[in-house]
């Protein structure tokens, strides 16, 4: 081989200068900006602001992460606010109304949302809706059945029932210290938010199973031919989904404190978009755990640092939507991977 | 005088890949010239140079003797070139009736004023019913188009091109999807249409109507024409020239193998609505090949053991016992692979590396409890790197930057890593190099002197005495011959494929 010449030399540099802002540039973003914030803003640096920060993030974090899963499996999955607003009505409903304990009311949490995420497995894969239009459909159906037992009202202690009683319940001290309780001054929601991050790397990366849901996603029919029941993956991740989607709910209903009708229902477009934002994390091209977490917290830090800067609250959407952008840029127009999340169905 | 429709040297390059290597044509009016060649000898990029889809071609076009360029589809529609495309669907517009889709391009190019209703448009979609004697009433061009059986919807994409009066008429693979009463339907339009002077290409596989319809038959392979005749043809000379005939010495090296035992038997399956049922016995030690034209059904019998195909009628046994795969599943469970036909949709993840690619069937094998055995799969994948002499920088290279040939390695080996006790391999060799075709066969018999059963499906002569001990000739879904190789002929098999006589 001869030498390079110049231009090829300069080719070969913009290709590995390419390849670098592809995989490192999400990062370096990140890292900037906390930087930024952080020597800008005394407040900003402040461990208390830093773990409120984390805590704020650690929902739409857990939500993401379960659409993370649809997304490896070449869907999506938007019921997942809607899930998580059931939630918070569902134990509302269980703690102040019927007055039973904690745990119970948590189970019913988790149980109902794997149940909305069966059901929109079994729109999907068995019943071939596409996946956009299956969760849309259930995203409004779980939004109005949610305000059918409490007959739309947000539900608090110490509130009249239908019979003229007073509920007998609340909010026992337990639920509520979900979001409260503090471990060596970590926040539970985050500790709770580390752990599930680490279970689904940990399921996706390294376990048959997460192997054969990217095969799934990637190519379902080869994954068909290699002997791969792919219906069952499939399904598998809308549970995955909505179990994620209901802890979201959980802690949100702990935060809040009462059965208020309209929480969730911002969470959907966050979570999808910290999904999306994490498939550009590291050049992955691919949906992941460790992307989904990263790129929550990229939008946690933007946004506290706006707030904290003084800017306006519809600051926060703008920005929202432009690390989105950024992120597709990485990973469409930038990455020479062939990037796929909604893609094959 | 009629007309005609000359190409000079034809030639057309995709990158490095010269698919048309300088074709000479002439097609008259008044003549149905018949184009036949095997896949990838190039007929569609022939019939794109025509309909003005690739202005970039070399050569030159002449019509009537004049000089023409073709820059875009509609110069081509201009000069008189009409060419009926053999995906249907893509030919109509559901949602619109069927008068609004006869009279489309008109309607396009605002030359019937500005159209509001489908009543407006009637008289002129009735008068041209009429002039094409297509028999159909009002009641009938108001259907919407997705109404209409497939049969109807070729005959209106035909009808649309016959409007424009067409100097050439270009019909590709035309019959693929009408049964044979509708064929003959289209056979007579045909006729009409070429006694009022049209230049017909008539692009086919179907030999049978070849022979009733052309009146000249030219053979494409590999980018030249490779002979010409008129009527009455001599089918073994074109179907030589379709499949090559140049490479028959160099096969006689192999050692005939003959089992004894079977391994799988078929009974009473039939591949197809029309086809009559067969049984078929694959036996272990041997390689049977299975030869066929596109549509023969050779896709059809390796879906069917496999399992990845809706159930047809009939049953097998595999080594004795009753054998019903209804899940590729089932089938690989018990040793019986398939490669199939199109890797890239069919074998092969984006982004994939060699390792993860080859293991994925095999994952629990390889496995420890719920975990991926990541060091297994690598050595795994070396191993199969080394078995087959593919040439990558290792197990972790992904397989999309591999070549064809290479790639195909990767995909055969991760089943024949599989110890397979039958193996199917479907168009084994398609875009694949001659040293990785070399690779793969011997592997295919070498698997196959081991004891287990390999099923081979082929559309190519070559490739087939390369590959196989036995022969089984298929045409339109049941088994014409059957023979070990030593028994039969080049000129046998491919007089059994040609169905006419």
């Amino acid at each position: 081989m001869s030498n390079p010449t110049a231009e090829e030399k300069r080719a070969i540099f913009r290709a590995k200068a390419q390849e670098g802002i592809v995989k490192y540039g999400f990062i370096a973003v990140t890292i900037g900006l906390f930087g930024w914030f952080a020597l800008t803003e005394e407040t900003f640096r402040q461990p208390s602001t830093l773990f409120s920060m984390l805590k704020f993030t650690s929902v739409v974090a857990i939500v993401g992460l379960g659409v993370t899963f649809t997304m490896v499996v070449g869907g999506l999955d938007l019921s997942v606010g809607s899930i998580a607003g059931l939630g918070v009505t569902v134990s509302a409903m269980m703690m102040v109304i019927y007055n039973l304990t904690g745990i119970f009311s948590g189970i019913m949490v988790l149980v109902a949302g794997a149940v909305v995420g069966a059901l929109n497995a079994v729109l999907i894969v068995w019943m071939k809706i596409p996946d956009l239009l299956a969760t849309l459909g259930m995203m409004f159906v779980v939004m109005g059945l949610k305000l059918l037992p409490v007959e739309g009202q947000s539900v608090s202690s110490k509130m009249i029932l239908r019979d003229g009683s007073v509920a007998p319940g609340k909010f026992t001290d337990g639920f509520l210290q979900i979001d409260r309780l503090k471990v060596w001054e970590v926040p539970l929601p985050v500790i709770i938010w580390l752990v599930l991050t680490i279970l689904a790397w940990y399921l996706l990366t390294r376990t048959k199973y997460g192997r054969i849901m990217y095969a799934v996603g990637a190519n379902p029919e080869a994954a068909k031919l290699s002997g791969i029941k792919i219906e069952w993956y499939r399904a598998s991740a809308y549970v995955i989904s909505g179990l994620f989607a209901a802890t979201g709910g959980m802690i949100l209903s702990s935060r809040i404190g009462q059965g208020d009708i309209s929480a969730g229902n911002s969470l959907l477009l966050d979570a999808v978009a910290v999904a999306l934002v994490g498939t550009s994390v590291l050049g992955a091209g691919k949906p992941n755990a460790w992307g989904t977490a990263l790129g929550a917290l990229l939008i946690g830090i933007v946004i506290t640092g706006l707030t904290i800067k003084g800017f306006p609250y519809y600051a926060q959407d703008i920005s929202k939507g432009i690390v989105l952008l950024l992120a597709l840029v990485f990973s469409f127009t930038l990455s020479r991977k062939k990037a796929r999340f909604v893609a094959a169905t | 005088m009629q007309g005609s429709v000359e190409m000079n040297q034809i030639t057309m390059a995709f990158g490095a890949n010269l698919v048309l290597r300088g074709v000479d044509l002439t097609v008259k009016g008044g003549e149905v010239t018949a184009l036949l060649g095997a896949n990838g000898a190039g007929k569609s990029t022939l019939i794109k140079v025509l309909s003005g889809l690739y202005p970039n071609h070399g050569g030159q076009i002449m019509i009537d003797g004049k000089p023409v360029q073709l820059e875009t589809p509609s110069d081509a529609k201009k000069l008189g070139l009409q060419t009926v495309h053999q995906r249907i669907g893509e030919g109509v517009v559901p949602g619109l009736s069927v008068a609004e889709n006869l009279l489309f391009e008109k309607i396009a190019r605002n030359a019937l004023g500005r159209v509001g209703s489908i009543r407006q448009i009637m008289p002129k979609a009735l008068e041209v019913a009429e002039s094409l004697k297509l028999g159909w009433s009002e009641k009938f061009l108001r259907k919407d188009v997705y109404e209409l059986g497939i049969a109807d919807q070729q005959m209106l994409i035909l009808a649309r091109a016959l409007i424009e009066k067409p100097k050439l008429l270009i019909l590709d693979e035309p019959t693929s999807a009408l049964s044979a009463a509708e064929v003959d339907n289209l056979m007579g339009v045909i006729r009409g249409m070429r006694n009022e002077g049209v230049g017909i290409l008539y692009v086919s596989h179907r030999l049978g109507e070849i022979d009733t319809i052309a009146d000249k038959l030219v053979v494409l392979r590999d980018g030249v024409i490779r002979g010409e005749q008129d009527k009455p043809f001599e089918w073994n000379t074109a179907l030589g020239q379709m499949l090559g005939e140049d490479t028959l010495q160099e096969i006689q090296s192999n050692i005939e193998m003959r089992g004894d035992e079977s391994i799988l038997q078929i009974n009473d399956l039939s591949l197809f609505q029309r086809s009559s049922p067969f049984s078929l016995s694959l036996r272990k030690g041997e390689v049977t090949g299975v030869i066929g034209l596109l549509g023969s059904g050779k896709t059809e019998i390796a879906e069917s053991i496999f399992g990845a195909a809706k159930k047809r009628s009939g049953n097998m046994t595999f080594e004795g016992q009753a054998f019903r795969p209804r899940h590729p599943r089932d089938a690989i469970r018990m040793g019986v692979f398939m490669i199939p036909e199109d890797r890239a949709s069919s074998s092969m993840f984006p982004n994939w590396s060699i390792a993860k690619t080859t293991s994925l069937p095999f994952l629990s094998q390889l496995s420890k409890g719920p975990n991926v055995g990541v060091g297994a799969e690598k050595l795994r994948a070396s191993e199969i790197i080394q078995e087959l002499q593919i040439v990558a920088e290792g197990p972790d290279q992904e397989v999309d930057s591999l070549s064809g040939g290479n790639q195909q390695k990767v995909v055969v080996g991760r089943w024949l890593k599989g110890k397979p006790k039958l193996l199917i391999l479907d168009e084994p060799f398609r875009g694949v190099d001659i040293g990785a075709r070399r690779t793969i066969s011997l592997q295919a018999r070498e698997l196959s002197k081991s004891g287990a059963g390999v099923l081979v499906l082929t559309s190519e002569v070559d490739e087939l005495l390369e590959i196989a001990d036995r022969v089984i000739v298929l045409v339109d879904g049941e088994p014409k011959l059957d023979k070990y190789l030593s028994e039969t002929s080049r000129e046998e098999i491919v007089h059994e494929m040609s169905e006419v006589i």
